[in-house]
């Protein structure tokens, strides 16, 4: 077997060595009731040819966004990824190494980690960010936890317009912590008064921007409003690529930034892994879940990185922990930190100026068809369409014709007819003439 | 000057070891690595919010970042390098078929809210891989979304506390052995639970005397590492199993172990409820330097209706995602979410090409091998060094520092000269119920000659440090790009991001 | 005048008539290693004996202290957050952690003095 490099031979020396007869005497502890005397009922080994056939007959059965012009958002964005990026990460010093436990040989993952965070910490505005964590969901489960935390209050209160995918995740764990919620109906028309629900026992508000239905919006006053009600401001974003041409949440007020990085580096790869983004004010630091990397120098007085403030993890501080996480989404976070190093100042700000005009674009030609509204006043690159029949259908009708019409919002809220008719439309800088074409004659024809 | 006299170049540079900057100190304002079209003149509809000021990334070009990369690579060690011996860490081999098939078209390009329709190769993919999972582990059901082992962790005990609620029993307490992983009592706790520990009997078992008497109508279950991170198996599991269930708890098992046992001992046959898989650790795939995971938890009969949504599920008609409780197909019990979208589907398809290229007797053979590599180590080191326990171990290997004893080098010392060997050091100080603790696991890739090297290795160092030579032991590692790092400082004055000179001078103290 | 105790959590407590001062003891600071961090009770927070009034933290471990009597904290060593560094070099002196207004000077009874608690200390071993 080709992973395995013990030989028969090898594996008598070693036995004799170790004094026993078999492999099979050394698990004398096992219960002799509960060990298997041969193969589970699953197939036997089979060698490269094989295995890749089989699973290329899987992959040949969908339709994929290469082959079908994509108009899918809703948390997960279609970006060109510059071909050094996977190169790169699959560097095996990358690709197979471990956590950076033992800095002296792990320079490379911390140098890397530190230019993440310092990426991070700049695109949103903040202070400071960690070392990345699972999703953008899970990372503002543990914002509200962490506000939680920080005001010793046990209330939230979550806009409409946040993901619901991220409404769920946090809404689990604050069930088990005993974390009220305040949960917001969806707004795609906008127009919530989140400032009306701070009362003395609210720890955070958690809006998105843009948020799920596609709007962008200027938080400030309620930035003020939480900061008068002694209460955190907490900005999801799970479209990165828009930190290039909106306000940042810094700017706005946020005090915690939770995010979704797929849309920069990472492919979409059918939901995963992506990267969660967790910045957050300087004063807040320790009470940060996930890994950090910080500077320092080493013994011969040169500068290098560890990982730092680690009393605040799981396996130092125990039942103490701020957060039981252990892995950070390390190989997604490179991919991340290499895709924005390509791009710069100059080509991110270009990027994000191209994927608004290509919505713009988008919008206006589906407008002139005449046959859906575009509902968004303000947006990004995601907008929500109403339809005049039930959007689930038309996509299933589009995707017979070879078009990955948008994400129908009933996917998400299957029992509020009053979203039935909705379609959130993504454009990006991989949106083609040709795409929007497409598109708009193949609506026609649904329609 | 100064760089000269470390390194005794004039560059800084050794060799093939090549000083790198951060990519903020190589800025240049306007350029860039990539060629992007202009954007086309459109009148913005951001609704006035445009960005107000300049963003601070640094302008590189794709040369400059291909070496920036390249060169920090070049300073990690890594599993294609050689070997690291580290105790439930599982660091095996990572097959390059796994990099080539997850990057295959029809796959890699999937958006995660396609239809359904669209996407039944996914689908299936997802079920195949569930179903070897079951298989493997005995056990009805499988939640696929964890994102890793802790996230796993907590996905069993929310289930777990979800199984109880459902029948309103109230319980408070979650028992754990004293030598668990850290992320089982931050687990519990997450979940509401106060940790009650168990203590280890002299032969580095669960005490089933002492974990008999926690028992209570006030407990909600035990999270059992098996084998435990002391290498051992627990050899009374099913009096633990059978305890447990008697007192109306649950067992939850932590799988990062699950290696030793792989197709010769089904958790489920152990009266297992929960039990998450770290696939990073027994399936192969890449630790990526620190991630991404992925930590499917095998469910029992019990605990199956309350497994996390979404799920996959095979009907007649093909495959379909259950994202809502209310759906004719789903128990109506979901505990709730714990991802967004599906789950790591990259680090399934890397897992199930592990598992199809092994196979049913692959898997058990591996196992078996990885079994005999950490009895070799002990049978091997058990003279130089002090075994925490008898033999035989399972695939990892726990010594204590009583070999140190009086050498005034301590195990941290220890493991900092392994590293100028060319070995990444083994698991140090941990589990705690030993001192200074030195568990190592090589996994069944691993040569016999490369042991035998390592082997070589620990015996030369070990008797170094017999000598008393202190000096040369806290002077390690040397030969590294860097040597040892002040954490003091780096805890003390946190710098945890770069910043431009004039606001440097602002931060400094 | 000032008598110090001592508690088998480490801690030790100089009491001066009804104002007491509180800190870890030098086998303490010695086995947390380089202290990096310390989280301080607020002046005027009730502190009860036995529960956590501080957390003090170094690069590989965190511990709670713990008040060795019940009273309310008068004021706290702001200096060793700037300055964490000074638990390690004068855990008995400089690094003190609060000086409390004691409630019941009874509970002071139970604790060691200096004999019983190097006797305790050796016993570690």
């Amino acid at each position: 077997m080709r992973y395995l490099p013990l030989t028969e031979s090898d594996r008598r020396a070693m036995l004799a060595k170790i004094g026993v007869p078999s492999i099979e005497s050394l698990y004398r502890d096992v219960p002799e009731r509960v060990r298997l005397n041969r193969p589970v009922d699953l197939p036997p080994h089979q060698g490269e040819i094989e295995v890749e056939r089989a699973i290329l007959a899987m992959a040949r059965k969908n339709l994929g966004t290469t082959k079908a012009p994509s108009f899918l958002g809703a948390g997960a964005y279609r970006h060109h990824i510059p071909a050094s990026v996977d190169h790169l990460i699959q560097r095996g010093e990358f690709l197979t190494s471990y956590t950076p436990y033992q800095p002296e040989v792990s320079q490379g993952t911390l140098q890397a980690l530190f230019e993440f965070q310092t990426q991070v910490a700049l695109i949103t505005g903040m202070d400071v960010a960690n070392a990345s964590m699972y999703d953008g969901a899970t990372a503002c489960a543990e914002a509200v936890m962490m506000a939680g935390r920080i005001t010793r209050r046990t209330r939230a209160v979550l806009s409409g317009g946040l993901h619901p995918h991220y409404r769920a995740v946090t809404a689990t764990h604050a069930h088990f912590l005993g974390f009220e919620l305040d949960l917001l109906q969806p707004n795609p028309e906008g127009g919530e008064d989140l400032a009306a629900r701070l009362d003395a026992n609210t720890s955070c508000v958690v809006v998105q921007n843009p948020g799920f239905f596609g709007q962008v919006r200027d938080w400030t006053k309620l930035g003020e409003a939480c900061r008068a009600a002694g209460a955190l401001l907490i900005i999801v974003v799970t479209e990165p690529v828009s930190l290039g041409l909106v306000t940042s949440p810094g700017d706005v007020g946020a005090d915690i930034v939770a995010a979704e990085g797929q849309g920069i580096g990472n492919a979409l790869g059918f939901g995963g892994p992506y990267v969660g983004l967790f910045a957050t004010r300087e004063k807040y630091v320790r009470q940060m879940p996930g890994r950090l990397a910080g500077e320092t120098v080493d013994a011969d007085g040169r500068r290098g990185w560890v990982l730092t403030l680690s009393t605040r993890e799981q396996h130092i501080r125990r039942e103490k922990a701020t957060s039981n996480i252990c892995t950070n989404s390390g190989l997604c976070a490179l991919a991340f930190t290499i895709h924005l190093a390509l791009l710069g100042e100059a080509g991110f700000t270009r990027l994000a100026e191209l994927n608004h005009a290509k919505a713009v674009q988008l919008a206006d030609r589906i407008a002139r068809t005449g046959k859906a509204k575009v509902l968004s006043d303000g947006f990004f690159n995601e907008f929500t369409l109403q339809l005049p029949r039930p959007a689930a259908e038309v996509v299933e009708a589009m995707a017979k014709r070879g078009i990955l019409a948008g994400v129908p919002v009933s996917r998400f809220y299957p029992d509020n007819s009053d979203l039935a008719n909705l379609l959130l439309v993504t454009a990006t800088e991989m949106t083609s003439e040709d795409d929007m074409a497409r598109f708009c004659s193949a609506l026609g024809e649904v329609l | 000057m100064e760089r000269e006299r470390i390194s005794g170049t004039f560059s800084g540079n050794r060799g093939l070891q090549i000083e790198e900057k951060l990519i903020f100190e190589q800025d240049e304002p306007g350029r860039s690595g990539v060629d992007l079209p202009e954007p086309p003149t459109v009148k913005d509809r951001l609704g006035g919010v445009r960005r107000r000021q300049g963003i601070g990334l640094p302008g590189l070009s794709e040369p400059q970042v291909v070496r920036h990369f390249t060169r920090l690579s070049q300073k990690n060690y890594a599993i294609d390098l050689g070997l690291y011996p580290l105790g439930s860490c599982t660091m095996k081999h990572n097959p390059r078929l796994n990099e080539k098939v997850v990057r295959a078209e029809g796959l890699a390009d999937l958006h995660p809210m396609q239809p359904e329709s669209t996407v039944q190769g996914a689908l299936e993919l997802i079920d195949t891989l569930a179903h070897w999972l079951k298989t493997l582990t005995g056990m009805p059901a499988v939640a696929m979304s964890p994102a890793a082992g802790a996230h796993g962790e907590l996905c069993g005990v929310m289930a777990i506390r979800a199984a109880l609620e459902h029948r309103g029993d109230k319980r408070t307490r979650i028992l754990v052995p004293e030598s668990a992983h850290g992320t089982n009592p931050a687990t519990a706790a997450a979940c509401g639970y106060a940790v009650d520990p168990i203590p280890a009997n002299a032969r580095g078992r669960v005490d089933l005397a002492a974990f008999k008497s926690k028992l209570g109508s006030d407990v909600a279950g035990i999270m059992i590492t098996n084998p435990n991170t002391c290498g051992l198996f627990e050899d009374e599991i099913l009096e633990i199993s059978e305890a447990i269930h008697g007192a109306g708890g649950y067992f939850y098992a932590d799988g990062a172990n699950f290696n030793a046992i792989v197709g010769r001992v089904r958790p489920g046959d152990l009266g297992v409820d929960c039990m998450h898989i770290n696939l990073h650790k027994t399936f192969s795939t890449p630790h990526g330097g620190g991630g991404p995971g992925s930590g499917p938890v095998v469910l029992s009969e019990a605990l199956a209706p309350f497994a996390p949504l979404p799920y996959v599920v095979h009907e007649p008609n093909g495959f379909r995602l259950i994202e809502h409780d209310h759906d004719p197909a789903a128990s109506g019990k979901a505990f709730g979410r714990l991802k967004g979208f599906h789950g790591q589907m990259g680090m399934f398809v890397r897992a199930l090409a592990y598992m199809m290229s092994h196979g049913a007797d692959g898997l058990r053979q591996a196992s078996g091998d990885a079994v005999l590599n950490a009895n070799y180590l002990l049978a091997c080191l058990s003279d130089e060094l002090t075994p925490a326990f008898d033999g035989p171990c399972m695939h990892e290997v726990l010594f204590d520092d009583r070999f140190l004893k009086d050498t005034g080098v301590t195990t941290l010392d220890f493991a900092k000269a392994l590293i100028d060997e060319g070995f990444h050091p083994m698991t140090m100080y941990f589990p705690l119920v030993v001192h200074g603790a030195l568990l190592m696991e090589p996994t069944e890739t691993e040569s016999k000659d490369g042991l035998d090297l390592f082997i070589g290795t620990v015996k030369a160092l070990a008797n170094r440090a017999k000598t008393g030579d202190t000096a040369f032991f806290r002077e390690a590692p040397k030969l590294t790009p860097r040597r040892r790092l002040d954490e003091t400082t780096a805890a003390r004055r946190p710098v945890l991001r770069w910043r431009p000179k004039q606001e440097q001078g602002v931060a400094a103290e | 005048m000032a008598s110090v105790k001592y508690t088998d959590e480490h801690e030790w407590i100089r009491v001066d008539g009804d104002t007491a001062t509180v800190g870890i003891t030098d086998y303490a600071q010695n086995q947390l290693g380089d202290v990096v961090y310390v989280e301080l009770p607020k002046p005027g927070q009730k502190v009860e004996k036995g529960k956590q009034a501080a957390v003090v933290e170094s690069v590989k471990a965190a511990s709670e202290v713990y008040a060795p009597i019940t009273g309310e904290v008068i004021e706290v060593n702001q200096a060793l957050v700037d300055e964490p560094a000074t638990i390690n070099s004068d855990p008995m002196g400089k690094g003190w952690f609060m000086k409390l207004r004691l409630a019941n000077a009874s509970e002071l009874d139970g604790l060691m003095d200096e004999a019983g608690y190097k006797k305790f200390v050796e016993g570690l071993h």
